[in-house]
């Protein structure tokens, strides 16, 4: 699983995908903030029950098809935009592992996009619903800044993976945690916007007031965070332990509190304390969603702080 | 109120308070936060020359960081008392849970309130048939469920209720967490690691008989150092393939060992140890952990004797591999008849060890990690080196205060490649012979990590079902209506994870009540 050959065309071609990458969803934010900006309200949603008559092929309704305003249009292209740095990303990593012929996560630039994919296929597939497209202007923001962070100061030339990272487990071990890092970083967006959207600031008659007002009620917010935190909770647990077993066989360890096992510990602590808030009277509603954000904050330093700064068994690839 | 009930009262009251939920959230949140001190700051545990490092830098705040047992976050008495508390909180909550779950599998679903409209989901429906029949056949199509059917009059009920193994998924999670601390705990108390330098020449290698044959070892509390599993290796060779940029792709060496019932044949078995392919062997496990380099020196006394040595070097630079340590030696026996003069006649060594020679004037530094061009720049003094003076010492190192007491002087500094070599003014010859790699070993001895992986995996299975199943409760009301019909009304409970409770009691009204509850 480790050839020193490396396709250098292939390498470039990923390069390109990434910036390309970046550039499409770049656009994709412009034209999905433009429609949570300018979109006049609820108009959106009266219409789309309309279409749903005409669809259920109602005699006596007679709408035409192609009635969209503006700014649904808009919206409709940053969404397909969306899709399109998806999948412009997938190729970036798919193109990665076969130029160096091995799993494209060896390095904390291949880690980061694949965690960013792993976050931007889960806002997809939460997201599918129309109404629910405004919150795309608040994943999107986070995962761009994650990839030109990656893009930028901890770009990797494309090259085999060190001796330690030469096992079974890595595709194993990484591809879970990229996973369950990239839910919860939904979830934990969604419990920022339920915060907001529960605080003083959305009953404001100002920009950011109308604009969180236009976004789907806090209910669905919670439903959301709730939701994602739940898938991610056992698969990044899974990755952990997934961790521990591959420790064991290349540190002689399974746990020994290297500061990545640390805070990966941390942040399952307190996604448990999430989930045992949420089934306690008192806690349900903003305290909980106060312990996904602080989950969600824990993350990110796990990502960033110790892979990059602290030194331990984790800090890879010169970074 | 008498003393005795005061008391009771306090104790009941502090462990129900200890036992809720509200506390236990409050412990999560304090686990979560004394662990971080233990990622921000150095950890005894992981680097004690780092946490030295750190109380030289911090010669106020260090101390006091000490004290509270800040870089031994992990074993502090505070961290300790954190997840003991929580595990206290966890018993006393979840065993009253675990006997009322097994009350109530034996339970019957209860009866249906009297008004099913008010409950949060409820449908009506008139159906063709005979109340009995009905009955029958949705009871039939609520497979899986458990449910009982009551007839009061012309009046029939199916209760049903489904989703108990939500509770049992989360009563078994939160014991496996407990069975994980209790195998995290014993392997701790009877587990031992040590490791040790062999140089890669096909030497004598080691035998893990005893603490003593390791350069350091640590051992659990019940682990007196007299019952260790013997495993005998013997490094042939070690190869390293690196990358132009310097990083490495392969490490590996070629072992021979024997353990158990080879030991009294004395045979050798071969083995390719690997980083990620560690030898496992009676239990315990034999780790390939870092490698670095032994420069050979050989000094020619002015009578001709001669005296070679091979010292295993500390890597400074872990991608140069750039090296830096000290060889002595002793004059040969019968050069020097008094003990005294032989002393102040011994020669040492010290200075960096380079694997490919990467020169900056005179100032020696490492270009590659691979043995392209080995180099040295050492030092070299004479006098007492520190072989007898009783105190321990590094081997990486020469004591500086016998420098500094003129016990030992430098006679010259000198970069020398291979087979080079240097002449002192009394005639004594160094020269540099070269270097071999060695490999750095760690025996690891943990019987019960077997049951930290068994326990982790029961969590997260339990974890998993307790997320998954949910539990609902139904119930269904059949009173006979005019001209052949059945009138009938159900009502829905979701007693956990309310999302998507609707669609779901929708999809199973239907499916309860299709061709009037007929099966086709």
């Amino acid at each position: 699983m480790n050839s020193t050959d490396i396709d250098i065309e292939l390498a470039r071609y990923s390069d390109w995908a990434f910036t390309s990458s970046v550039v499409v969803l770049v656009l994709a934010l412009l034209l999905l903030a433009v429609e949570l900006a300018y979109s006049r309200g609820r108009k959106v949603e009266a219409r789309e029950l309309v279409g749903v008559g005409a669809d259920s092929a109602t005699p006596g309704i007679v709408t035409t098809a192609d009635t969209r305003t503006v700014d649904e249009r808009i919206g409709r292209a940053g969404v397909a935009l969306t899709y399109v740095g998806i999948a412009l990303l997938a190729a970036c990593i798919v193109l990665r592992g076969v130029a160096t012929s091995r799993v494209p996560w060896g390095n904390m630039y291949e880690f980061i996009n694949l965690t960013c994919f792993s976050g931007l296929v889960a806002a997809a597939v939460v997201l599918r619903r129309p109404q629910h497209r405004g919150l795309w202007v608040f994943v999107l923001p986070p995962v761009l800044v994650l990839l030109t962070v990656s893009g930028k100061w901890l770009y990797t030339h494309a090259a085999p993976v060190m001796p330690a990272l030469q096992s079974y487990w890595l595709p194993i071990h990484v591809s879970v945690v990229s996973l369950g890092s990239g839910v919860f970083l939904v979830g934990g967006v969604a419990s920022v916007l339920f915060l907001l959207k529960m605080s003083p600031l959305a009953q404001r008659d100002n920009g950011f007031g109308r604009m969180l007002a236009r976004l789907p009620d806090a209910q669905l917010l919670d439903r959301i965070a709730y939701r994602t935190t739940i898938f991610a909770f056992p698969v990044f647990g899974f990755g952990v332990i997934f961790g521990a077993i591959w420790a064991e066989e290349a540190w002689g360890r399974y746990w020994g509190w290297d500061p990545k096992e640390t805070v990966s510990f941390i942040a399952w602590v307190v996604y448990a304390a999430y989930l045992h808030a949420r089934s306690t009277a008192g806690w349900r509603d903003k305290k909980a969603a106060w312990i996904n954000v602080v989950g969600f904050i824990a993350m990110i330093f796990n990502l960033f702080f110790i892979n990059l700064v602290t030194v331990g068994l984790h800090s890879y690839a010169g970074v | 109120m008498s003393v005795f009930t005061k008391t009771w009262a306090l104790i009941r009251n502090t462990w129900r308070t200890l036992t809720s939920m509200g506390t236990a959230l409050v412990l999560l949140f304090l686990l979560a936060l004394a662990a971080i001190p233990g990622a921000l700051l150095p950890q005894r545990s992981l680097n004690a020359a780092k946490v030295d490092e750190y109380l030289v830098e911090h010669p106020t705040l260090g101390p006091w960081l000490d004290r509270v047992q800040a870089f031994d976050v992990f074993s502090s008495f505070w961290f300790t008392s954190i997840y003991m508390l929580l595990f206290i909180s966890l018993v006393g909550c979840l065993t009253p849970r675990l006997a009322e779950h097994i009350k109530s599998l034996r339970a019957v679903p209860v009866p249906a309130p009297r008004n099913l409209s008010r409950l949060p989901k409820h449908h009506e429906a008139e159906v063709a048939g005979e109340p009995g029949e009905l009955a029958a056949s949705i009871d039939g199509r609520l497979k899986g469920w458990r449910r009982t059917i009551r007839t009061d009059g012309d009046v029939t009920e199916i209760s049903a209720e489904k989703g108990y193994l939500r509770e049992f998924g989360n009563i078994v999670f939160h014991f496996s967490l407990l069975g994980l601390l209790v195998a995290i705990a014993a392997g701790k108390l009877f587990g031992y690691e040590g490791n040790v330098i062999v140089i890669a020449d096909g030497g004598p290698g080691f035998c893990s008989a005893s603490p003593a044959a390791f350069d350091s070892f640590r051992a659990g509390n019940t682990v007196d150092g007299t019952s260790l599993y013997p495993i005998c290796v013997k490094v042939n060779d070690f190869d390293a393939d690196y990358l132009p940029s310097g990083q490495a792709v392969t490490f590996a060496a070629n072992i021979e060992y024997q353990a158990g019932a080879d030991l009294e044949r004395n045979s050798w078995n071969d083995y390719r140890l690997e980083v990620n392919h560690p030898l496992r062997v009676g239990g315990d496990r034999v780790y390939l952990q870092g490698h670095g380099y032994a420069p050979t020196f050989t000094v020619i006394f002015p009578d001709g004797q001669t005296r070679t040595s091979t010292v295993q070097w500390r890597p400074d630079d872990p991608l140069t591999l750039l090296s830096s340590g000290v060889i002595r030696v002793d004059p040969p026996a019968g050069t020097y008849p008094d003990p005294d003069e032989r002393r102040r006649q011994q020669i040492a060594i010290q200075g960096l060890f380079a694997p490919t020679e990467f020169l900056e004037g005179t100032l020696l530094s490492s270009s590659f990690p691979a043995l392209n061009k080995p180099a040295v720049a050492v030092d070299i003094y004479r006098g007492d080196a520190g072989l007898d003076t009783g105190r321990p010492q590094s081997i990486f190192d020469l004591d500086p205060r016998l420098i500094g007491q003129g016990r030992l002087n430098r006679e010259a500094r000198v970069n020398l490649g291979v087979g080079e070599e240097k002449r002192l003014e009394d005639g004594t010859t160094i020269r540099f012979d070269g270097a071999v790699p060695f490999i750095n070993l760690q025996v690891s001895h943990d019987p019960a990590q077997i049951w930290v992986l068994v326990f982790s995996l029961t969590m997260m299975a339990g974890l998993v079902v307790s997320l998954v199943v949910r539990r609902r409760r139904i119930w269904v009301r059949m009173t006979p209506a005019p001209a052949g019909t059945v009138s009938v009304e159900l009502g829905g409970l979701a007693r956990t994870d309310n999302s998507g409770w609707g669609d779901e009691f929708e999809r199973l009204t239907d499916r309860l009540l299709t061709d009037g509850g007929r099966h086709s």
